[in-house]
Formats: structure tokens, sequence, C-alpha cells
């Protein structure tokens, strides 16, 4: 096999790996964005928080110590205990749910009605709430995030090396796949198949996708719109888990992961905004684009650095030749 | 000619309770059985900030009949459903439901009592198909929560399937099985009211609203949907409250009809009596307000 035909597989499998960290973040957009209208700039933020939540329960941090030691004038930060990394995932789980409510609860039941831009300008609001309170819960500080760490939850540690191996035996060249990738790639496609069997086959699901559709008819039909309000928002909160989760292993846990919500916008336009399996796609095309890009026309003849941008101008030229991106429902106008 | 303004004069009450109808239930001139209350406005009031909708209107739908409210534009009659199906709470006045007091209610919270609706301009999932439109009329009677669904697999099947025969049997019903996958959105304006009427019955209501079920609709449209309302308050014995501003098509269909007039109530009786009504007259020829 010629070196640069496998140099460019490698690229265009590590950019579905990263595409699917993308079409993650996105996820959480289209699911709050169809079922309300609400366009959640916070979700970058939520998986901050989520990732965040999940690496203090982990560690046995005592949340919000530095307001207690200020207040009390006690010097405490941890219980001196580390919890097992399900029991950890589970715990954040219900901190997320705890958050939607409050969310629905404080915020979008007293905008019911309103605007759009008013809604987004209430989650802008919500977004730095929501990352001041992360670091008054958790202090500020990097944190390495390991859900592998000797209790299985990864691949067996010789996965990538065994690709390496089968791959060079057979093609001459010996791949390789970050073992997170491949995990991260399961995972994701698990969630996606659950999120699309509960949408289609739960009474809970169907009752969402009629809320996605017409809230009165939704109302007529007996579907509570702030029961399913709290469910996208604890849906999208548990997928923000999941992606804070990768990308906190990638990168360890800090505040720059809230700015992946701005990776996931280029997502939005190609995928469309209403479309889960867009936000995939769109994804997937962003992660393989922008690597491929940068590996055969960007480095040579561009002096690299083009994946900070690549997908940006992607989504313009959707923007200009397809404005309701691939999968979104057609804008038709009716005069 | 049977006297409904005597069944008025039958109820007991004890204070402002109704205890109980003396006549429980009667027979009307051609035959059909009329049940008893099952749905009572006492004085409701309903105000849009200085404006009255609805001004201190009582009236009672009894079990089988249908009912119809009529009344020029802006009578106050879809307000009037409205309050009824708990989309709006009324200022004043009280709503008694199978017997009892109703407390403020949101919508879905009515809907899951057992009383479903259309709406004048069609609110329909227009992204789904007509068969999941329906479908999602049976959302009342799923049990199976997300849980016990993915515990109890044969439980959940089984109990899809009893509410996919029921959906099946209404599509029948208001034959609409050739368009059961089309897309809702695609459809005619006739056949979206009739996807409608069919979400609505199938979740097999006590009382079904019809908000002006023939607005918009040509002669031929008309008699169809007038024919299905007869037919579902036939087969499924299903009480029928509906608004239309249309005097004739309410006339023929109508068991009692209650008139309204910029919010208030003109008159309440069988069709004959209300046609024969002086304020009513005045009210649909225009006779000036003094």
């Amino acid at each position: 096999m010629p070196e640069q035909l496998a140099y460019t597989i490698e690229v265009f499998l590590n950019g579905l790996m990263a595409g699917v960290l993308y079409a993650l973040v996105a996820l959480g957009f289209v699911l709050i964005y169809k079922a309300s209208g609400i366009f959640n700039y916070a979700q970058g933020v939520m998986a901050l928080f989520a990732a965040m939540t999940l690496v203090g329960i982990q560690n046995g941090q005592v949340p919000f110590a530095h307001l207690i030691n200020a207040i009390f004038g006690t010097d405490v930060h941890k219980f001196g205990w580390s919890v097992h990394s399900f029991v950890a995932i589970a715990l954040t789980v219900v901190v997320m749910i705890g958050l939607a409510w409050a969310v629905q609860r404080f915020v979008f039941r007293h905008l019911v009605g309103q605007e759009a831009i008013i809604l987004f300008m209430a989650t802008i609001g919500l977004a730095y709430l929501l990352e001041g309170v992360a670091d008054l819960m958790w202090g500020s500080e990097l944190k390495a995030l390991d859900v592998c760490a000797a209790e299985g939850v990864c691949l067996p540690q010789g996965l990538n090396s065994w690709i390496d191996e089968t791959t060079f035996e057979t093609f001459g060249y010996g791949f390789f796949i970050d073992n997170l990738d491949i995990v991260a790639s399961i995972v994701a496609a698990i969630l996606v198949v659950g999120l699309v069997m509960f949408a289609q086959y739960t009474k809970q699901g169907r009752a969402m996708r009629a809320v996605a559709d017409d809230h009165q008819a939704a109302l007529s039909v007996g579907v509570s719109l702030n029961f399913i309000w709290i469910l996208v928002w604890s849906l999208a909160g548990f997928v923000a888990l999941v992606a804070g989760i990768m990308w906190g292993a990638k990168s360890g846990v800090q505040f720059s992961l809230s700015l992946i919500a701005l990776k996931a916008l280029p997502v939005l336009m190609l995928g469309g905004f209403t479309s889960i399996p867009g936000a995939i796609v769109g994804g997937l095309i962003i992660g393989v684009g922008e690597k491929l890009f940068e590996f055969l026309i960007g480095a040579p003849f561009l002096g690299g650095a083009t994946e900070n941008w690549f997908a940006y101008m992607l989504a313009l030229l959707f923007l200009v030749f397809r404005p309701q991106g691939l999968f979104g429902e057609r804008i038709i106008e009716r005069v | 000619m049977h006297d409904t303004g005597g069944i008025e004069n039958n109820r007991r009450y004890e204070g402002n309770v109704c205890v109980k109808d003396q006549v429980d239930s009667y027979v009307t001139e051609d035959g059909r059985t009329i049940g008893p209350v099952v749905m009572e406005m006492k004085n409701i009031t309903l105000r849009f900030g200085g404006v009255e909708a609805i001004k201190d209107i009582s009236f009672d739908i009894r079990e089988g009949e249908i009912r119809a409210i009529i009344g020029p534009n802006g009578a106050g009659k879809s307000s009037m459903l409205n309050v009824i199906s708990g989309f709006y709470v009324p200022q004043e006045g009280e709503v008694w439901y199978k017997g009892a007091r109703r407390p403020p209610m949101k919508p879905f919270q009515v809907a899951q009592q057992g009383i479903a609706r259309t709406f004048q301009n069609i609110a329909l999932f227009e992204g789904m198909s007509v068969l999941d439109n329906v479908m999602t009329g049976r959302l009342t009677h799923m049990k199976t929560g997300i849980f016990s669904q993915t515990l109890w697999k044969g439980r959940a099947e089984r109990e899809e399937i009893e509410n996919r025969e029921v959906a099946e049997k209404i599509i029948d019903f208001l034959e609409i099985q050739a368009i059961r996958k089309t897309p809702v959105s695609r459809l005619p304006y006739g056949l979206k009211k009739r996807v409608e009427l069919a979400r609505a019955l199938a979740a097999e209501p006590l009382l079904l609203l019809l908000d002006e079920p023939m607005a918009g609709m040509n002669v031929e449209e008309k008699e169809d949907m007038s024919r299905f309302i007869l037919d579902v308050n036939d087969e499924f014995g299903t009480t029928i409250a509906l608004i239309e501003h249309d005097m004739g098509v309410v006339m023929d269909l109508s068991d009692r009809v209650v008139v309204m007039d910029y919010g208030k109530k003109i008159g309440d009786g069988t069709p004959h009596e209300v046609r024969n009504n002086q304020e009513v007259i005045d009210a649909y020829l225009g006779v000036s307000h003094d």
C-alpha cells in the first residue's frame, strides 16, 4: 500500500473519531432545540459542569469547599474517599437531572411563549451562571479525568496495538487509533441508537416527538409540556456528560471544555438544527473534513492551522447554498 | 314535543350543589336516550384584561348527547370551549365534571380526564404520519413508563398492540385507511380535519369537544363530517360538544343548543326551541343592541 494513501486513511479514521465528539455535543443542542425551540448556548458549559461534577465525586471532593471554608472558617476539602466510576457516573446523572429540573423551574417556565431571541439570551446567562457555579462547587484547577482507572470501563489496553499489528500484517502499514477514540465511538453509537429507540418506541419518546411538533396539539392529547421539557434537558444533560467524559479524558477537565459548544455550531449548520441523524453525520463530516483538509491542502499549501477555521468556512458555504442543512426541515415560505 | 326546560326544574339542589337529577335520563322525540349531566358550567365569567369574553354563563352537557354552542363571530364560543378543555381559566364560576367540582387544571390534565378536543385551525403533528398522529391520541392510555418498558418487554408490546388496534379501528371508521402512512403535512384541509377528529377519538374520550369541525369546508365535506359526527355519537356513544356558526348544520345535528352573543347566553334548548327564540333570531339577523 502506498505510504501517502495509508496516511490519508489514518487521517480519515482519526477525523471520524474527532467527529464523534462534535456529533455528541451537537446532539445535545438538537434535543433541546427540537422540543422547545430553545437554542441552548449553555450546552458546552453543561458538558464542562458534568465532567467537573464527575471528577469531583470520583475524587471525593467536598462541593462548595471554598465557600464553606470561607464562611465557617473550616478547612475541609475532601471527604477522604474515592468513588467507583460507575457510581460516580450514576450520581452525576442524578445531578444533571436536578439541573434540568432547576433550569425549567426557575428559568424557562417563566419564559414560555417568549421570542426565540429572549430564550437564547436566557441560555447565555445560564451558561455564565453555570460556569460560575461549577467553579464555586469544584474549584477551577485543571483535573485529570480517568474513567478507566483499573475499573474496566475501557476496552482492553491491547486493542489499539492489536489493530496496529493486524493492519500492518494485512496492508503492510499499521494504523494507529487511540483506545479512547474507539470507546468514544462505541459509546456514541449506543447512545444514538438508544435515543432513537427511546423517541420511537416509548410513551415518553412519543410524547417528546409530539411536543417537538406542536405544543398545543401535544397538550390536547394529554402531554405535560413541563415534564417533557425537564426530560429533554435531562437527556441533553446526559449527552453533555458523555461528551464531557470523552473530551475531558482526552485533554483534561478545564474551562476551555465549555468552548466545544462553538465547535458544535458548524456541525448544526451542516446537519440541520432539528435532525438527530443530521447531528451525527454533520459531526463526522466536520471531523473528517477538517483533518483531511489540513493533511492534504492546509499543511502543504496554506501553512497549516486550517483546523481552526475550516469547519466555520464549510458552515458558511452551507448557509449560502443549503440553509436548512443536510437533514433539516425544508424552509418553505408560503405567501 | 319534549320540554327540555323541565330538566332544569327537576334538579334538586342543596345550597349551590346539585345533589342529584331527578330525571337521570330521558328519551328524545326521535328515540335517542340522553343520559345524566356529565359536565356543568356554573356562572362562568372569563375576562381578558378589561374585555369580558364570557359573561356569567351556565349550561350543562348530558351524557350521550350532541350539544352545540352557536353564535355569531366573536360571541365567545371558542373561549367557552377553551374553558372546558382547560386552555383558559375563568375568573369566576365553577366547572363541574362527573359530579365533582373540577379544580383549575392544565389542558393536559383535562385531556387525561377523558376530554378530547379538536381545534378551529387544526393542530396536528405535521411531521408525523396519519397513523402516528392517531397513535398520539392513545398517549393517555399508555400506562407503562420508560423503566417498565425496558424491564417488561412483553407487557409493553401487548399494550402497544392493543393501542394500535384501537387506532386502526378508528382509522377504518373514519375512512382514512388509504392515507394512514401519509405525512399529515401533505394532506388537503378537509382530510386534516378528519385526521384531527381521529386523533381525538383515539383517546376514547368521555366528552369530545369539536371547535368548528366544518369551518372552511365545501358542502360535500360538510355532509361527510356531519355523518361522521353522528356515527361517532351513535357507534361509540361519545358525548359531543361542538361549536359552529353555520346554523343549518347545527340544527340537524344536535340534541340541544346553547346560543351565545356578545359573551352572553341568549338561548338554550332543543333546536326547535332555539329557532323560535326571538333573541336568537335578532342576534342572527342583526337587530341593533340597545
